[in-house]
């Protein structure tokens, strides 16, 4: 079951437990005993609003950073992904393959502000060697939402 | 010009379906949220519609063979042994068709002479009996009842076997009863069958979208009963690829041989860039079905449970993506309930009688929509049983 429950908060995590355990079909009692065990075990960390704040007058700026990052003995990118992660401005981190080594999201007011985050917070980190700063100009998508346009439904109802 | 004098009083006479009426009046209507689709939410799996495109660059634009592309006949042959457990040869008893629909008409066509009979259950999907009445034939109807969950029994078939019966339709699993048939009702079927010369014509165009770890059977396995079927099945439903138009039908190299020239006179072969997509879909596309079958499951149950909740008694639909809820509780006929409902709450569901005067005191509603989609509507449904005090 626990797959098919994760799908289903993944899709909306406000479903209701008895929807759910009608979609499974199983108990309420189950449903409920699955989530709780899925939170104390860490395995669901949160939930959260999708939000569209291009929507709002609210200013709203975000960037992806790339960080090239020299690991350390016995340590690698931990030690420095700790530090990066602290920063509420840091949205998410990712290790990364490839040409560099932290992929870092961070959210501002501002493109300003997001820039003077990362020249003087991020950059100064010591192992950072570089920094190369991509900022979103426009989120077509987010966490598997469409936020351009309402996708509409065109089917019709001709003859079935 | 008179157009009534030239146009054929058999034609003229078959009324338009029942289904389009209430969306004509839904189209009208600001905020209208339709149960009444027959077709997937889903768009087609993305590698399908690779195949589509990979053939129109490749600039395979063509007429194919009058049967379809040999490559996809015998993905055919191949899929109906693997799922079905039917032998069949690609190259004399496989054709490719415009949709299940035209394979439906075009085994008619082979069949019937005027006045020869055709054993119809209903409610059923509704082109069988129009097809039937513009060949010139005339529909048998076999009235499945919720009793005997929609099946077909041999104690109803019997009696409607007359000398002139040429064929019977069986369309399970049921749009829009959601019932499904499974191996003992099919065998007791074909003991009634065995003796005659009916041939079987088995739509089982929802065959891969069956619930609660049933399989679908199709009569053609069961003994004795493959040289009386013509199966016809299609793509439009399993994988959502319902505007490529891609059928088929499967049965005995002698029908086949006839209906084939039909097909060949009348449409001359399938679209060729939806035959190329079809091939992939057969070869690989066993993951998306399950993926998508998973889907309608859980919107299966929430819907029938929200119907049951309310009061209007669903039974488990077990095949296709209907929901046929009784609301003879109401006191309202389906006809009513319907517009009613339309009109006070804004839901659009289609009245069981479009599918046959049997589908009196049910309406049929779709899942495939969203759940919160599939909410709403059960919501809205719920304030509107209120204001009927059923």
């Amino acid at each position: 079951m626990n797959t098919k429950l994760l799908k289903l908060l993944s899709k909306d995590s406000r479903t209701s437990v008895a929807d759910m355990a009608t979609m499974l079909g199983t108990s309420e009692e189950a449903v409920a005993r699955e989530i709780a065990e899925m939170e104390r075990s860490g395995v669901i960390r949160g939930y959260k609003a999708v939000i569209d704040w291009d929507r709002l007058d609210e200013a709203y700026v975000s960037a992806i950073i790339e960080l090239k990052v020299t690991p350390k003995p016995g340590l690698g990118f931990e030690d420095v992904a700790a530090k990066v992660m602290k920063y509420p401005e840091v949205e998410s981190v990712y290790l990364m393959s490839g040409v560099y080594d932290l992929n870092v999201v961070v959210k501002g007011r501002t493109f300003q502000e997001v820039a003077k985050f990362v020249a003087k917070e991020l950059s100064t980190i010591e192992s950072v060697n570089s920094t190369a700063t991509h900022f979103v100009l426009r989120r077509y998508k987010e966490l598997d939402v469409e936020l351009l346009g309402e996708g509409a439904d065109e089917r019709g109802s001709y003859l079935l | 010009m008179d157009y009534e004098k030239i146009l054929s009083p058999v034609v003229q006479e078959v009324p338009p379906s029942g289904i389009r009426k209430y969306f004509d009046i839904a189209e009208t209507m600001q905020g209208v949220i339709s149960l009444g689709v027959g077709e997937p939410d889903f768009p087609t799996p993305w590698e399908i519609r690779k195949a589509g495109i990979l053939s129109l660059e490749a600039g395979k634009t063509r007429y194919t063979a009058n049967r379809g592309l040999e490559q996809l006949r015998c993905e055919i042959a191949a899929y109906m042994s693997r799922k079905y457990d039917m032998t069949y040869d690609p190259a004399t008893e496989v054709l490719v068709t415009v949709g299940g629909s035209e394979a439906i008409d075009m085994s008619l066509r082979a069949l019937l002479c005027p006045g020869d009979e055709v054993i119809i259950p209903q409610p059923s999907y509704v082109c069988y009996e129009p097809l039937v009445r513009m060949i010139g034939g005339t529909p048998v109807i076999l009235e499945t009842t919720a009793e005997n969950d929609f099946k077909v029994t041999p104690g109803q078939l019997l009696p409607l076997i007359s000398p002139r019966t040429k064929a019977l339709i069986l369309p399970y699993p049921c749009n829009p009863t959601g019932a499904i048939m499974e191996r003992e009702d099919l065998e007791a079927l074909a003991d009634v069958l065995r003796g005659t010369n009916i041939l079987v014509i088995s739509d089982e165009i929802y065959s891969e979208l069956t619930f609660g770890g049933k399989s679908h059977v199709s009569i053609g396995a069961i003994d004795g009963m493959k040289e009386r079927c013509v199966i016809v099945n299609g793509l439009s439903k399993t994988y959502s690829m319902t505007g490529w138009r891609m059928g088929y039908a499967c049965g005995p190299a002698p029908v086949m041989k006839q209906i084939t020239k039909i097909h060949q006179y009348a449409i001359m072969c399938a679209p060729t860039t939806a035959q190329y997509a079809a091939i992939e879909a057969l070869r690989h596309g066993d993951d998306a079905i399950r993926t998508m079958r998973e889907e309608y499951d859980m919107r299966r149950r929430l819907m029938v449970s929200g119907f049951n909740k309310l009061g209007l008694t669903c039974r488990e639909p077990k095949g296709a993506f209907y929901a046929f809820p009784c609301i003879a509780s109401t006191g309202l006929s389906s006809d009513e309930f319907c517009e009613r409902l339309l009109y006070s709450e804004k839901v659009a569901v289609v009245p069981g009688t479009a599918f046959g005067k049997s589908g009196e005191g049910f309406v049929r509603a779709s899942y495939c929509y969203s759940p919160e989609h599939i909410r709403e509507a059960l919501t809205r449904i719920g304030r509107f049983l209120q204001t009927c005090g059923g």
